[in-house]
Order: structure tokens, then C-alpha cells, then sequence
């Protein structure tokens, strides 16, 4: 009588078993390829960034001049010396210019030329790669010929031979600070390494747009041009255009190689970065108070990004 | 939400990684040592020899480099191994000294924060027999406490060079106090050529000697700023006048310490070092003049900064005594090394004085000249002015002379900075 009850009951209860065993060993299996392919990258993750962001909370205690392996705590020291260093504080606001400078201007360069080359009929790869381009080059490169080349400040530099032609004075563009002529080398070359980048990700925006509407406004009597990017356009592109904002600022805080390769670490064209790397890997070696000024500035960049995403509605979806 | 939006997810991730990145460059030179540049151990016909590691920065002058391995391979009792530093020797050294991956000797400059940090051993026993040998300010400046860190490679005077030509031509004569160096700079300046050139930054390097020579230094001998005063704050103030004078060269291909500019009739004048006599008698010939830096006025003498190189033993290195060994070998026991590199590259005056006294190639002309001025003027680097006073003092300069700011204000300024340091140093 039991018999065939277990007889009955023993297909289910095995196929069950094997079902779940089966189960365990697909679970198993994920577990195990999902370790094998983020594992290397959560250990260079904790190895190259999450060690030496604690380690340098840890410095920015201490006072270690010449060592990372310091032994005198000073507490919170280093951060008041920090803020209330003015070198540190001008080079906040000389970072500040730049942002001024350099956002607004990638944007408006990065969406031209997206509108440009989105609307181009022909030879459209070869107009897309050649503004992407400059992206692929180094900052160090591309601040080598700037300075060297371009805007050298002796009268067979580039800029300063063209302008020989129309009888203006040689300029020494990076040693002039009256009109401060740095700026315009500085930004340019930043410009033309990073617009080629932000077009490509409004290119990418522009033709997720459904055509229909643009179809619709005319219908409705748009008239092409101003009016439909207006109100057509721009709105469509907001979360690329945020993101872009975002993006530019944060590269601008970054900002190092071409203010150090075209201006060394001169006063008055200190960004933070380049204020700190003299202060805590050049010849200074205050590992310290560099740990204190990059943590600051870490806090200063998270909280701008975070203001400006909710004043500019990041990640609020669009309508 | 269209799909091609590249959303939140993109810009947190970049954020962090960015901040991580950021914060991640404080500590983590200390680990990336690298290549040390010493030599694998265990290789080759070394043998049981120490592997000592030799770290240069990059000499403008053609052949210094394979002098350098010429000297370390003739070497008997180690493996060294050359490291020649193109770029910011400095930084690179200070991150090398930080761990035992640096470098066993290496050239630098000395300051008492080396000593501080525990970077850099006494060479009191191998100076000991040749300390008459050398001269007091190059003891000087390589002394701590009364003992000696370093052992002086190279002498090198900067001074001021000119065209004797275009001079004569314009009927000036050489310029003895620092108005006459502003004035004949802004006469000798034409469409073509400009007066002076004193570095891209406008000026910053003539700090030192227009400060000497306005009777001030850096630290006074019981360490107090001597940077401050009336006297100082005009000297400062001059060098502002010389920039502002539109007679002098700026934003060059090269910088101060290269003769291309002078060479190449890009100016009349050039503040650089001895080192390049060599490079502007092969394209300028004999008319060469040199003038010190000019004296503020008739109350104080002319300056010489009589820079140069050292080489130190790290302490951190694994091999110290054999490190010590190779130094008193190479720099003061192979005299025929020294004399090669003082004198078949660039110009510099043998740091020996046995050495200076045979050095024919300095006992005419105008290497003559100056080895003559920085016996009268010369002056050298005080071991307790660190890296921090020193850019709180470019600022100062930068300040001056290109914003043109009041040099009493900028003083008081970079004074605060020195003092905190001075009082962190010696209490």
C-alpha cells in the first residue's frame, strides 16, 4: 500500500530535487562568473581608490612632511591650515574664472557642432571623426603645441606671424598678464580637446528625437530654424545638456595638465590641482595638508555636482 | 526617459572614480616607485658586487649623459646604474627618497628638511681628508649641525652675458648698477631684438641676486627672514621696472638657462649661468661680455648666485657604505671624471679648489671673467631656507613684478610664511 504511494510520489520528489540542485548549481555558477569578471575590478577599485582615500583621511591628521607613514597627529590642523591659506583660496577662485570661461563655451562649441554635423548630407563619419579627434590627443601633447607652436610669444610663433601680417606688435601670450592674453590659450586648448567629446554625446541626443515631432510643429506652422530648436530641440536635449554641465564642471575642478605644462605653477594661474601637487608631490612633499586640501576639494566638488543636479532637475524625468 | 540619455548612473560612477583618483594621487606616489633604475640583482658578471642606483636630473649639454654611464661603468666595486630624469627632476626625487626603491646616491640641493626627514647621511668620514680642498661657502651650504651632507659636483655662477657688439654699437657701457641695467635694456631694444632675457616668467630668478645685491639674503645667520626692509622691498620694486620697461623677452621656445635666445639674436643680454659659455662662444665667438647682477646702488656690491649641484647618499638606501664608497670614488677621488664633467660639456668651475686652479679652459675669456666675479660676489644657497620659503618667495616675486603689487605688502606676506616655517624648524 505504501508502496505505490512512494512509487507515485518519487518521480516528483526527485525531479524536485535534481530541479533545485540544478537550481543551487546555476546560482552557484553566477556567483562564480560574476566574481570573475568584477572581482579584478573591485580589487583595483579598493587597491587604487578606496585605500588611498582613506589613507589620505588618514594623512590629513597627521603631519607628514617627506613620509606617507607619518607618527605626529595633529588633529584637525592641516584643514584649518588649508582654509585659511589664501594661496589655496585664490586658487579656488582661479579655478572659478576658468569655470566661467570654459563651461558655457564648451556647451554652446559642443551643441554647434552637433547641430552642424547632424545635419550634414555628405562625408558625415569622416566630419563626425574629424571633430571627435582632438579627444584622442593628450592634454600634455596639445599644451606642448600650444606653447611651442601656436601662441609662442617671439615674432615667428603662429598666432603672432599671422597677426605680423596685419601689423600688430608680437604678443608674449602666456608671460602677459596686461590683458592676461593666458586665458585665451588656456581655454582654447581645453576647448579644442574636450568639444569633440560632449558633441558626440548631443549627437547621440539629437537623433533620438522622433522626427514626427519636428513633422507635428511644422503642421502646426513652425517656422524651421530658431523656433523649432527652441522649443523642439533644446527641450529634448535637457538631460544630455545637464549631464554636459555636469561633466564640463567637474573636468574643469580637474583641471591640471594644461594650466601645469603651459604655465608651470605660476600665482596666479594656480588651479587647486596644480596648487596641490606643488604643495604635496613637488619639492614640498607636505603630504598632509595635501591630503587635507584634496579631501576639501573632494567635499567642494560633491557638493556643487549635488546643487546643481537638483537646480538643474538631474535625473528628473524628462517630459 | 528616451534611451540615449547618458543618465545618473554614468556621471556618479565619473565622479567618484574622479574624486577617488584625486584624492588616490596624495598617497599613492609613495608606492609607484617604479623603475628604480638599479639593476636587477643577480644578473650577469656582477657577481656578489652591490647594485647601487644613480639618479641624475636632464643636463642641456650634449655628451653629459654618456659621460654620466661612462663613469658609472668604470666603477669597480658596484653595479650602478644611471638614471637620467628628463622633466621635474625635483618631485620625482622627492617621491623617489620616500621609500627605499629610490635612488642609493643622487645629485640635489640641499636644505635642512632632507635632514629632518631622515633622507640623507653625513659624508663626514669620506670629507674628512679633502674638506681644505673646497671652498667654505660650498661646505657651507652642504652643512647641518656641523656636519657635511653632501659632496659638491659642480659650481655654476649665474650672471648676466651680452653682446659686446651691439653695446659698442649702441654706445653703452656695461651696466653697473640696476638702473643702468634697466636703461641699457630698454636702448638696446628694437623691433628685432629686445633688450634682455631674464626667463619666460619675467624675472623671477634674478630674485635672489637682486636681493643680494641690494645688501639683504635670504636668512639673516641667526635664521630670521633678511629678505624685508626698505632696501629689499626696492630691489624687488626694480625688477618690476626692468619687466614693465617692454624691453625684455617673453614667452621664448626655451627658458633662462638656454642660450638659444642670445644665440639666436633674439635679445642683447641673457641672465644665465656659466654653464652655457660653451654653447654661446660656438655661435657667437668672442663677442661675449659678462656683467654680475648689478648692485642696487652705490651702498652695496654686485651678486653672484653660485649655484650648482651635490651629490648625497640616500638614507634609505639598502647599500649605504657601498653608496658612500662609489661618491668618495667618484667625486673626490677620480679627479680626471671631475675635470670632465666640470669642463668637456658645459662650463662649471671644478668645486676643488686643486682642481679650479689647473682648469685652463676657465683662465681666459670670458669664463675667466666669471670665475673672477663669483670669487668677488659669489654667494650660496643657506641649508634653512626649505622648498616652502622658496615659493613663498616666487610668489612675492611673481606678485611684484608682473601684477606690479607694493613689495612692502607682498613682503609681510611671504615673511608670515617664512616665519611659520622657521618656527616649525627650530622652535
Amino acid at each position: 500500500m505504501s508502496a505505490p504511494a512512494k512509487t507515485s510520489a518519487d518521480p516528483a520528489a526527485t525531479g524536485e530535487r535534481r530541479g533545485s540542485r540544478r537550481r543551487r548549481k546555476t546560482i552557484a555558477g553566477n556567483t562564480l562568473w560574476f566574481w570573475v569578471f568584477v572581482g579584478p575590478f573591485v580589487v583595483g577599485l579598493l587597491i587604487f581608490s578606496y585605500l588611498p582615500i582613506i589613507w589620505s583621511l588618514v594623512l590629513s591628521f597627521f603631519e607628514a612632511y617627506n613620509t606617507a607613514t607619518p607618527s605626529k597627529f595633529v588633529g584637525l590642523q592641516n584643514y584649518v591650515d588649508m582654509l585659511t591659506d589664501h594661496n589655496f583660496l585664490s586658487s579656488l577662485g582661479t579655478f572659478t574664472i576658468f569655470a566661467v570661461f570654459i563651461v558655457p563655451l564648451t556647451f554652446v562649441l559642443s551643441l554647434a557642432l552637433a547641430l552642424l554635423v547632424n545635419q550634414v548630407k555628405i562625408a558625415r563619419a569622416f566630419f563626425r571623426s574629424v571633430f571627435f579627434l582632438p579627444t584622442a590627443c593628450s592634454y600634455v601633447v596639445a599644451s606642448l603645441i600650444w606653447k611651442l607652436s601656436i601662441f609662442n610669444g617671439v615674432r615667428f610663433g603662429m598666432a603672432n606671424t599671422l597677426l605680423g601680417w596685419i601689423g600688430v606688435e608680437p604678443i608674449s601670450w602666456l608671460a602677459s598678464l596686461d590683458p592676461p592674453w593666458y586665458w585665451l590659450v588656456i581655454v582654447t586648448a581645453r576647448l579644442w580637446l574636450q568639444a569633440g567629446f560632449y558633441m558626440i554625446l548631443f549627437l547621440a541626443a539629437l537623433q533620438n528625437i522622433n522626427p514626427e515631432l519636428y513633422e507635428a510643429a511644422y503642421v502646426d506652422g513652425a517656422k524651421p530654424g530658431w523656433q523649432v530648436f527652441r522649443h523642439i530641440t533644446l527641450p529634448l536635449l535637457r538631460p544630455t545638456s545637464i549631464s554636459v554641465l555636469l561633466l564640463c564642471l567637474i573636468a574643469a575642478y580637474q583641471a591640471f595638465d594644461e594650466f601645469y605644462n603651459l604655465l608651470g605653477a605660476v600665482e596666479y594661474a594656480r588651479p587647486p590641482l596644480v596648487y596641490l601637487y606643488h604643495l604635496a608631490l613637488g619639492s614640498q612633499q607636505n603630504f598632509g595638508l595635501g591630503s587635507a586640501g584634496s579631501l576639501i576639494l573632494a567635499a567642494i566638488i560633491a557638493v556643487v555636482t549635488v546643487l546643481q543636479g537638483k537646480i538643474l532637475g538631474f535625473g528628473r524625468p524628462s517630459d | 526617459m528616451p534611451a540615449h540619455v547618458p543618465n545618473a548612473g554614468l556621471s556618479r560612477r565619473d565622479l567618484l572614480k574622479r574624486t577617488g583618483g584625486l584624492a588616490a594621487l596624495a598617497a599613492f606616489t609613495a608606492a609607484c616607485g617604479g623603475n628604480t633604475g638599479r639593476p636587477s640583482s643577480g644578473g650577469g658578471s656582477g657577481g656578489s658586487k652591490p647594485n647601487l642606483s644613480q639618479w641624475f636630473h636632464q643636463y642641456g649639454e650634449t655628451g653629459t649623459q654618456q659621460a654620466a654611464l661612462k663613469y658609472a661603468k668604470a666603477y669597480p666595486d658596484a653595479n650602478v646604474a644611471v638614471q637620467w630624469t628628463p622633466g621635474d627632476y625635483d618631485a620625482k626625487l622627492a617621491s623617489g627618497l620616500l621609500s627605499s626603491k629610490g635612488p642609493d646616491v643622487f645629485e640635489g640641493h640641499f636644505n635642512i628638511s632632507m635632514v629632518k626627514s631622515n633622507q640623507v647621511v653625513p659624508l663626514d668620514d669620506i670629507m674628512a681628508d679633502v674638506k681644505d680642498d673646497f671652498q667654505p661657502g660650498d661646505l657651507a651650504t652642504n652643512t647641518l649641525d656641523g656636519k657635511i651632507y653632501g659632496v659638491r659636483m659642480i659650481i655654476d655662477p649665474q650672471v648676466i652675458y651680452y653682446k659686446k657688439s651691439l653695446l659698442d654699437k649702441a654706445g653703452i657701457k656695461p651696466p653697473e648698477t640696476i638702473d643702468d641695467l634697466i636703461s641699457a635694456a630698454k636702448e638696446l631694444t628694437t623691433n628685432k631684438v629686445k633688450g634682455i632675457f631674464v626667463g619666460n616668467d619675467g624675472g623671477n630668478v634674478m630674485g635672489g641676486p637682486a636681493l643680494y645685491s641690494s645688501g639683504g639674503e635670504y636668512l639673516t645667520k641667526d635664521n630670521k627672514p633678511g629678505f624685508t626692509g626698505d632696501r629689499a622691498a626696492q630691489a624687488f620694486g626694480k625688477l618690476h621696472e626692468l619687466y614693465a620697461s617692454k624691453s625684455i623677452l617673453l614667452g621664448a621656445p626655451t627658458d633662462w638657462w638656454d642660450p638659444t635666445a642670445i644665440n639666436q639674436g633674439l635679445v642683447a643680454m641673457q641672465f644665465i649661468g656659466m654653464w652655457a659659455v660653451p654653447g654661446m662662444q660656438k655661435a657667437l665667438g668672442d663677442d661675449i661680455g659678462v656683467i654680475p647682477f648689478p648692485k642696487l646702488d652705490a651702498q652695496a656690491k654686485p651678486a653672484v648666485y653660485s649655484g650648482g649641484w651635490t651629490q648625497f647618499v640616500s638614507a634609505k638606501s639598502a647599500n649605504v657604505d657601498a653608496a658612500k664608497k662609489f661618491v668618495k670614488w667618484l667625486w673626490i677621488d677620480k679627479s680626471e671624471y671631475q675635470e670632465d664633467w666640470s669642463l668637456n660639456y658645459g662650463f662649471h668651475i671644478p668645486p676643488r679648489k686643486s682642481l679650479a686652479a689647473k682648469a685652463s679652459k676657465l683662465q681666459s675669456g670670458v669664463a675667466a671673467d666669471t670665475v673672477k666675479l663669483t670669487q668677488d660676489y659669489g654667494y650660496t644657497d643657506n641649508p634653512a631656507w626649505t622648498p616652502k620659503m622658496g615659493t613663498a618667495f616666487t610668489d612675492l616675486l611673481t606678485n611684484v613684478i608682473k601684477k606690479g603689487a607694493d613689495p612692502a605688502a607682498e613682503i609681510t606676506k611671504a615673511e608670515k610664511t617664512v616665519n611659520g616655517e622657521l618656527s616649525r624648524l627650530f622652535g
